[in-house]
């Protein structure tokens, strides 16, 4: 039986898909964001395993929460790093007519075999990706991120032609992320898809420095303030083709 | 047509005409309300005069360390004052008249509690007591406190004295009786004084033993307070010996039914009871007869609430202690589902609530929403909102009061079910059963002052803690002191009737009344905790030179109260049966049905200062996690887990009620205000539908009590309300220690 390599998991998700929410998180992840706040979830060789059926019996505990929009997301990490654990997991989870959504960077996409294959699968049995654009620039996304964005890009593409519902979520770093131009450009790609139910702006906060320094990894942007409101309603005003 | 046609005129039903039965009134005549909020008025040009001077004269109040003003030379009692206004030059703006006493906010004199607690609450603030009225309560009127303290044990003394029992109203009025006020209004005073002199009538005969002499006495009582209420009202210029009319006057007679019991006890809990639908169902009937508008009606629940917001009385410093914030507790129920399936939703549900946003959040009245997961979701979606923008509601579980209570009950205390107008309760204090636990590795010596409190029974020997072995010890001592707390409670339960009886309420009540004896909990989730290291951990003893067993060192992993995980979980559920079944097998006072409560209001703080350390990591005089919480971090799997593991409790084994106070930050909450007010009432679903008991909802991030901690003179902060266990407070008239103790357990903010 296949299992998961898990960092964590919350009972209680209310920012992480529809309603109210059992968030999974794997643990692995080949991104290296400059402003991760869960860094502890990167190295792919920790975490405890668990299975499919173990965690759904656990999710299933706070099933009289989630009323008719909750259910459960897979966060992490990267979930699509473990793709065939999520198959399994998301199979299992449709049988108990569970609610789904995965909470990914893209990264791992790509259309080439197996991956495609098993990718398609998954989408049958997702009910929402929730999908970060963490910069439209393929350079500065290398430079955030460590990964270059144009598979990343594709998978938006590939869910859109499939119809596939997808929250759009971009975190707003001053100085990094937050520049109109590209803001306008990610909305100017936003509006090629079809599938977009939601534009989020996520703030970026400083809340998980300790974990950098726990982990010994020097931390960047210690100068960093979070964004003002105004700007925050600026980006979601562009992202949304408002401005 | 006479008066009481005048009165009922349209209202249906028959049996509640000839005989007092407010239930079958409200079943007969009440209108469910299914639609939203759009229907609310905001606050008249008079709301906003009389609350703007009330908040002039709270903030005078807070400037003169808590107390306005104490009474020095009147004893109260129902006709002792002229009337009082909140401010005499705006007194015709009052729809809704009556205070305790001749001015706003002025402390009354209740000497029959204990004249040595009364004198000294008002020397607390300057104030002195005339000496002749000490003189009168010392040498020549016994009070309740005397009686007490003639009665007790030494052992008693010693139990109260180390802190391992806590609480007792041996000094102050027990509280925790809700008249039937809706009983004034319904009926008039007349009906009510030919009803009760129809059960003296009935009472004793030719058998005249002690039971009936007494009930005898105290139905004499009752009618004379029936007969004073009326000469209270006449002092504000109304005749209440008949029914109510009208909508106003229907609220205006109900107010005085209340006034009637603050006026005369001090009880640590006088609430209002389950007003709401009862005084919808006059307000509907205006409405409908083009008396009165919505603004009108909104009024009259604003001016009500605004005299709820007033009520007072004069405390000592251990009782503020224990107790903080100057609760009074009116709590007042609103929705709740009938036995007949209808939920019990009124718009006046809305307009209780709604004095939230008319006049801003307020600790009283502790307002409490009777919840079940089948009421109006546009009822849910209102309360949600109102405990996002306010924290001053909390939750209590319809669906597993309403099997045992019925549908008419109200709730007495803090979170404590009572049916209305036809039960009382016997309540006090806290068994410290994290202490019980130490006395139990101790032989019954206390750590603090190394005197035998408890029974001297063999010490826990050896360099590890084995369970089983702690199990016994723990055990009989339980058996110790349950049956010292029961019995202590009887001695108090017996002299409070004796010599603080409580005529007004009671003349509200059935004469053939049943009797519950509410006992409590404290220290609840350490002592699971602890129970947990022991069995599942190493836990070595660290014993000071008289071989005391003072500290732990703890090795390994061991699971927690709190995280949904069984292991834990099951010795709490075994500690709750436990204690309950000891409970039970003890004699109560005037054959009372025993209940019990993991309850502590902000008593927690108190309880821990006078407890140990214990196995599970908790340091020695540092405050308990409240009532049922797990305790302060141990919550790892986030707030449904935890939530899961307090709906595991059975409400049966606690029916005086089981508190949770939960605190969640708005952005843990949901991104909007939509999403917020759907994830909060989707978790009370949730929670509640899986049996669990009382919920208390913050919704704040912990910055905003640093912030108010640290600049408490913002106006943002002056009415700025949180929950705690079982009640409301603000956050400002909290003890420095009670604001670090809310500030250090860990808000759900999940990153």
């Amino acid at each position: 039986m296949i299992k998961g390599r898990i960092h964590s998991t919350e009972s209680f998700g209310s920012v992480d898909g529809p309603g109210v929410r059992f968030v999974i998180f794997v643990q692995g992840c080949m991104l290296r964001c400059k402003y991760c706040h869960n860094p502890d979830t990167w190295n792919t060789a920790s975490g405890e395993f668990k299975s499919a059926d173990e965690l759904l019996d656990t999710a299933e505990r706070y099933r009289s929460y989630w009323g008719i929009e909750g259910g459960i997301t897979v966060s992490g990490g990267e979930p699509l790093l473990q793709i065939d654990f999520l198959l399994d997991l998301f199979h299992k989870a449709k049988q108990r007519g569970i609610n789904t959504c995965i909470d990914t960077a893209g990264q791992p996409f790509t259309r080439s075999e197996p991956f495609f294959s098993k990718f398609r699968e998954l989408c049958d049995c997702t009910d929402l990706f929730i999908v970060d654009i963490k910069h439209i620039d393929d350079v500065r996304h290398i430079e955030l991120t460590g990964r270059p964005n144009g598979n990343i890009l594709d998978m938006f593409r590939y869910l859109s032609e499939i119809g596939k519902p997808v929250w759009v979520r971009h975190v707003l770093v001053p100085g990094l992320t937050d520049d109109d131009e590209y803001l306008r450009r990610t909305a100017e790609f936003i509006r090629t898809l079809g599938n977009v139910k939601r534009i989020e702006v996520l703030p970026y906060h400083s809340f998980g420095v300790y974990k950098w320094e726990k982990l010994g990894i020097p931390y960047k942007l210690g100068d960093v303030e979070p964004p003002a409101k105004s700007s925050v309603e600026n980006a979601q005003n562009i992202l949304e083709g408002k401005l | 047509m006479n008066n009481n046609e005048i009165a009922w005129r349209g209202f249906k039903g028959r049996v509640w005409r000839d005989d007092v039965n407010v239930r079958d009134f409200i079943q007969q005549n009440y209108t469910p309300y299914d639609g939203d909020e759009s229907f609310l008025e905001g606050p008249t040009d008079a709301t906003n005069k009389l609350w703007g001077r009330l908040q002039e004269l709270q903030k005078e109040e807070r400037a003169k360390g808590g107390v306005l003003e104490c009474e020095t030379e009147v004893v109260s009692s129902l006709t002792a004052y002229g009337p009082g206004y909140i401010d005499e030059s705006m007194k015709d703006l009052e729809k809704i008249v009556g205070l305790q006493t001749d001015k706003p906010l002025k402390r009354a004199f209740m000497p029959y509690g204990g004249i040595k607690m009364a004198q000294q609450a008002a020397a607390t603030y300057g104030y002195n007591v005339n000496p002749e009225l000490v003189k009168i309560f010392t040498d020549y009127h016994k009070t309740h406190n005397q009686a007490v303290f003639d009665a007790y044990t030494p052992e008693m003394k010693r139990a109260r004295h180390s802190h391992i029992i806590t609480g007792l109203p041996d000094t102050y009025g027990r509280g925790r009786i809700v008249g039937d006020y809706r009983r004034v209004a319904l009926y008039g005073i007349d009906f009510l004084i030919a009803q009760k002199e129809n059960d003296l009538s009935h009472c004793g005969g030719r058998n005249m033993i002690d039971k009936f002499i007494r009930l005898r006495e105290e139905i004499a009582e009752q009618i004379r307070a029936l007969k004073n209420m009326k000469k209270m009202a006449e002092i504000y210029g109304y005749d209440i010996s008949k029914p109510a009319t009208n909508a106003q006057e229907a609220v205006q007679w109900l107010y005085f039914g209340y006034l009637a019991a603050v006026k005369t006890q001090n009880g640590a809990a006088m609430s209002v009871g389950r007003i709401s639908t009862f005084l919808d169902i006059y307000i509907q009937r205006d409405l409908n007869e083009g008396k009165i508008t919505e603004s009108e009606a909104q009024e009259l629940i604003d001016h009500l609430v605004l005299k709820f917001r007033m009520v007072k009385f004069a405390r000592i410093p251990s009782y503020n202690a224990l107790f903080s914030g100057d609760p009074v507790w009116a709590t007042l129920e609103v929705a709740g589902i009938g036995m007949d399936g209808r939920h019990l939703v009124t718009k006046n549900d809305y307009r209780f609530l709604h004095t939230l946003e008319n006049m801003g959040p307020s600790p009283e009245p502790n307002l409490t929403v009777l919840y079940s997961s089948r009421l109006p979701e546009n009822f849910k979606k209102y309360a949600a909102k109102i405990s996002i923008d306010t924290s001053s509601i909390q939750y209590e579980n319809d669906c597993v009061m309403r099997p045992v209570w019925g549908d008419d009950y109200s709730i007495c205390c803090c979170v404590s079910a009572t049916q209305t107008g036809k039960e009382i309760q016997f309540f006090g204090a806290r068994a410290n059963l994290a202490k019980c636990l130490i006395y139990a590795l101790n032989g019954g010596v206390d750590i603090k002052n190394h005197e035998q409190v408890g029974p001297k029974y063999i010490p826990v020997k050896g360099d590890v803690l084995d369970y089983d072995e702690v199990i016994e010890k723990f055990d009989a001592m339980m058996d110790w002191l349950v049956e010292l707390y029961v019995n202590i409670l009887n001695l108090i339960h017996y002299m409070h009737d004796k010599y603080y009886y409580e005529a007004a309420e009671m003349a509200l009540i059935d004469t053939d009344v049943r009797r519950t004896f509410a006992t409590g909990i404290a220290g609840f989730s350490h002592v699971v905790d602890s129970l947990c290291a022991i069995k599942y951990a190493k836990v070595k003893p660290i014993r000071d030179d008289d071989g005391l067993i003072v500290d732990y060192i703890t090795e390994g992993d061991f699971p927690r109260y709190g995280n949904d995980d069984e292991r834990a979980d099951e010795i709490a559920v075994w500690l709750l049966k436990t204690f309950m079944n000891k409970v039970k097998g003890c004699h109560t006072y005037r054959d009372s049905e025993p209940t019990t409560s993991i309850l502590t209001i902000t008593s927690n703080v108190v309880y821990g200062k006078a407890t140990g350390a214990l196995p599970d990591g908790r340091k020695a005089f540092t405050p308990f996690a409240p009532g049922a919480n797990p305790a302060y971090g141990a919550e790892k799997n986030g707030l449904l887990a935890s939530l899961n593991s307090v709906a595991k409790l059975p409400y049966e084994y606690a029916l005086d009620g089981i508190s949770n106070t939960q605190t969640i930050s708005p952005d843990a909450l949901g991104h909007s205000d939509e999403e917020r007010q759907n994830n909060l009432w989707h978790i009370l679903d949730g929670y509640f539908d899986k049996g669990a008991h009382h919920l208390n909802v913050n919704v704040f991030g912990v910055d905003k009590l640093k912030d108010c901690m640290e600049h408490p003179e913002k106006p943002e902060y002056a009415n700025f309300t949180i929950r705690v266990s079982g009640y409301a407070v603000k956050f400002i008239d909290l003890t420095p220690e009670q604001q670090l103790d809310v500030i250090a357990r860990s808000a759900h903010e999940k990153l």
